[in-house]
């Protein structure tokens, strides 16, 4: 092995030493950084500093997609090959860049790639959360990002029929001096913690990241759980795909994220408080690390402080206890519930964790009062509500709009499906959620009326498909999805979501095998009922809607009906089948460490787990 | 003590116990995969899986506590498909020829070894580096156990732990060094809990492979010894 300076890596991690084990996932952030992916004596350095086993900082290296245990190129390309791209050509966009550079062109299932000399790595990617931007793209060049055509940050495209969270976004960071005093905070520091809690409660504010948990009952249980030391988490690991809203509420108003939170820190008592950003997301950082600075010297983070802590890919860790995990310095393994959170949270203490957009809505909240606050909405379902407009519309972006308003208002506020073609279905909540069909234009966006359609709100995402998509092509991305998302920790979840990626892309290539329709139906009811976490529980969701609305799709005869693919992805995917096959019979590497032994010899490619 | 029911059975039992607990304690067959008395359950074969009426999905009754009033069913149709299915799919995925609970489950449920065809295995070559025991991984259905003693279960020595993610997962040594040369101190408490042959004493696995005790014992003799017996070997 060759040899490595350690020199600038001990100065670079001796900040997090005393945070020990928690201070992992930074200290890995920050040796890759440095030395462009993580050798084994860089780890082992890493290790022995934090005082955490070799083995487990292997474990977390080998867990989180974005840390490397081989070397990669200097600069990375990734394409997210994700439904919502997938609609926009992200497989040929894959295909192109991977000629000009000279690579063997793969397609969405494809192997990250990387040249010889190291000089680029192009890899497909999950969702990173620009789908209105479609198809998007993420790059690293020596450590400096872009994304699209080489921009500093995401566009934000920010539309609807109110402008109540999205006040400030659509024109760039908003500055303190742009957003102005906390005026909620303020008016929360008058009253009571006790009566803070209350109005959250009496607002009728739930979680917008999914799970649409009573906000207030959450609170509450943190704020009368026993122990002096507790935590307010801002869960900002949107990684949902069809999720952008996010990112768009942090990137253009920081402030907001921030005032809900420490509002909330005063609700509950807590003097400490982390912003989770997801790994993909590396242009959120340095916004917010100005805007905590700003309301540090304004005096709004008196007696409570804000980290911000920056995932490595992986979509399980926007699961609150799997995001303490993640803190907490270990695998992103969501724990065992019931304790909830609001009592065993981060470090086993009181934790309230909301999603940015629910901490979006505190100040608001405060700010005008419960009652005033409620007039936005229907009575059920009150308050300001963001959907993530994305694939086949004339308009994609982020809209907000009150409660209440129906698909077919939404759709035509996003200028209909594009051009002028038929509405086939909607994904409907993210992959996690359900399919809808042009039955449920007229179904209000209420949580009630919601649950009635049998459509979940999830975090949001509205994903339009015309009448031309294979939807088999669809389901093949999600179930790819999940499969390489899945952690492995239960049994239903690790291996179901493998075998359902292999049933659904059989399926989408018209190979499907007798028994198939009960054999996917059977995965995804175990899948459904039986994981220990939401992951699992809805790996299925998606798929068990579309056997519902077009069981023809998941058998035999159920191949000529829509298909009208271009040649070209056909013959991609005959390649890829084959090279599939052969990737087989020569055994596919395993680990990271065991593919490391693979890419010795100077590089062709780069082979990634699952990928 | 409390009182619930199982099955339509009522049962009375002391309070703070499992639902497994009280299940075995009455005669009603739960199975389990993971659960080990001497390891942290974890809850994460699933196969201990019951209905508990009220809950939206399946509670697994190695840790879900027994609760007064609880009304639960061990045998449910749910019950059943999650079971059977858990199976299948592990059978599609490893070897399970030494894993003689699980093969008796799969009779009981009536889950078929061939019910996914064309799944992709786990497989993994038999890493043979230390005197002590064998490691194939071909036959490991994650169960924890081995990654827990080494740990805080039992022996704090923290020589192993997880590679890859969801379905590649694996277990695993600090960038896959042979055991020796990790912290590992051959206690031998992985193999113990081991429910699959995963992990295997070296001698079981040479007596395994044909060689007689006789030549077993002059390898653990000593090197020069040893070098004796490569170079007649050869």
């Amino acid at each position: 092995m060759s040899e490595i300076d350690l020199a600038p890596l001990k100065p670079a991690i001796e900040k997090f030493i005393p945070l020990g084990r928690s201070g992992l996932l930074p200290a890995l952030h920050e040796a890759q950084e440095i030395y462009g992916w993580l050798p084994e004596q860089v780890a082992d350095e890493v290790a022995k500093s934090l005082r955490v086993p070799l083995a487990d900082v292997h474990g977390v290296i080998e867990f989180y997609a974005l840390f490397y245990n081989e070397p990669i190129g200097r600069k990375v390309i990734r394409v997210c090959t994700d439904p919502a791209c997938a609609l926009k050509d992200a497989d040929g966009l894959l295909n192109r860049l991977c000629k000009k550079h000279d690579l063997e062109p793969h397609p969405a299932e494809g192997h990250g790639q990387t040249t010889g000399d190291l000089s680029l790595t192009i890899e497909p990617s999950p969702c990173l959360g620009m789908c209105e931007l479609a198809p998007a793209v993420w790059t690293m060049d020596d450590g400096r990002w872009t994304v699209g055509d080489g921009e500093a940050r995401p566009r934000s495209v920010v539309y609807g029929s109110i402008r109540e969270l999205t006040k400030n976004c659509g024109d760039g960071t908003t500055s303190l001096k742009q957003y102005g005093e906390y005026k909620g905070l303020q008016k929360a520091l008058t009253m009571q913690p006790k009566a803070v809690v209350e109005e959250i409660k009496s607002a009728g504010l739930v979680g917008r990241g999914g799970a649409a948990f009573p906000t207030g009952i959450k609170w509450e249980g943190a704020a009368n759980a026993p122990g002096d030391q507790k935590f307010v988490i801002c869960n900002a690991d949107e990684s949902e795909p069809g999720t952008f809203k996010d990112r768009v509420l942090l990137l253009d108003d920081p402030h907001r994220t921030i005032e809900g939170m420490c509002i909330a820190a005063y609700a509950i008592g807590a003097r400490k408080g982390y912003i989770y950003v997801r790994g993909e997301y590396p242009y959120i950082v340095p916004v917010l690390e100005n805007a905590l600075n700003e309301a540090r010297e304004a005096g709004y983070l008196n007696g409570f402080d804000i980290e911000i802590r920056v995932g490595a890919g992986a979509y399980i860790c926007g699961e609150e206890t799997a995001l303490f995990e993640s803190i907490e310095g270990k695998r992103g393994f969501p724990r065992i519930k019931p304790p909830f959170p609001t009592t065993h949270g981060l470090f086993g203490k009181p934790t309230v964790i909301n999603n940015v957009e629910t901490l979006c809505n505190v100040p608001l909240i405060l700010e005008r009062g419960a009652a005033e606050y409620r007039k936005i909405g229907t009575e059920k379902s009150p308050g300001p509500k963001l959907f993530c407009v994305s694939g086949d519309v004339t308009q994609p972006g982020l809209y907000e709009v009150p409660f209440g308003v129906t698909l077919r208002e939404l759709l035509d506020m996003a200028g209909g499906v594009a051009a002028g073609r038929e509405l086939q279905s909607v994904l409907f909540g993210g992959a996690a959620g359900a399919f809808a069909t042009s039955e449920h234009l007229d179904v209000k966006m209420t949580f009630d009326d919601l649950r009635a359609a049998g459509l979940p709100l999830g975090s949001g995402v509205v994903m339009v498909f015309d009448e031309t998509r294979d939807m088999r092509d669809v389901l093949k991305r999600l179930g790819h999805f999940f499969a390489h998302e899945s952690c492995g920790k239960c049994y239903p979840c690790q291996m179901g979501t493998q075998r359902q990626m292999e049933i659904l892309n059989r399926i989408a290539e018209g190979k499907v095998e007798e028994g198939d329709f009960i054999r996917l139906q059977d995965v995804g009811w175990t899948m459904t009922d039986a994981s220990i976490c939401g992951l699992g529980q809805t790996a299925a969701s998606a798929v068990l809607s579309a056997m519902k609305l077009w069981p023809e799709l998941f058998k035999d005869d159920g191949r000529r009906m829509r298909d009208e693919k271009p040649v070209l992805k056909g013959e991609n995917r005959k390649e890829a089948a084959i090279e599939k096959k052969a990737a087989k019979k020569s055994g596919k590497p395993r680990s990271k460490a065991a593919k490391k032994k693979t890419v010795v010899k100077p590089m062709k490619k780069t082979t990634r787990r699952k990928k | 003590m409390i009182t619930l029911t199982i099955d339509g059975k009522e049962i009375t039992i002391e309070d703070g116990k499992t639902l497994l607990d009280a299940a075995r304690e009455n005669g009603i067959d739960v199975p389990t995969i993971c659960f080990h008395e001497a390891t942290t359950a974890n809850a994460i074969c699933r196969i201990c899986v019951v209905e508990v009426e009220g809950q939206r999905v399946l509670q697994p009754a190695c840790i879900v506590k027994a609760g007064a009033g609880m009304k639960v069913q061990t045998r449910s149709e749910k019950v059943i498909r999650a079971r059977r299915t858990i199976l299948e799919m592990l059978a599609s995925t490893m070897d399970l020829s030494e894993a003689d609970d699980i093969q008796a489950m799969m009779y009981d449920y009536g889950a078929s070894s061939s019910r996914f065809p064309d799944a992709e295995r786990r497989e993994s070559e038999v890493k043979d580096d230390n005197p002590m025991y064998v490691r194939d991984y071909s036959k490991c259905l994650l169960c924890w156990r081995c990654v827990q003693v080494c740990a805080d279960d039992a022996q704090y020595t923290y020589a192993i732990n997880f590679e890859g993610r969801g379905y590649e997962t694996q277990i695993g040594t600090f960038f896959d060094k042979p055991i020796p040369e990790t912290t590992c101190v051959l206690c031998g408490q992985c193999v113990g809990v081991c429910p699959t042959g995963a992990l295997k004493p070296k001698r079981e696995f040479l007596l395994e492979q044909g060689m007689s005790p006789q030549e077993i014992s002059v390898l653990n003799t000593g090197r020069k010894n040893r070098s004796k017996v490569k170079s007649q070997r050869s």
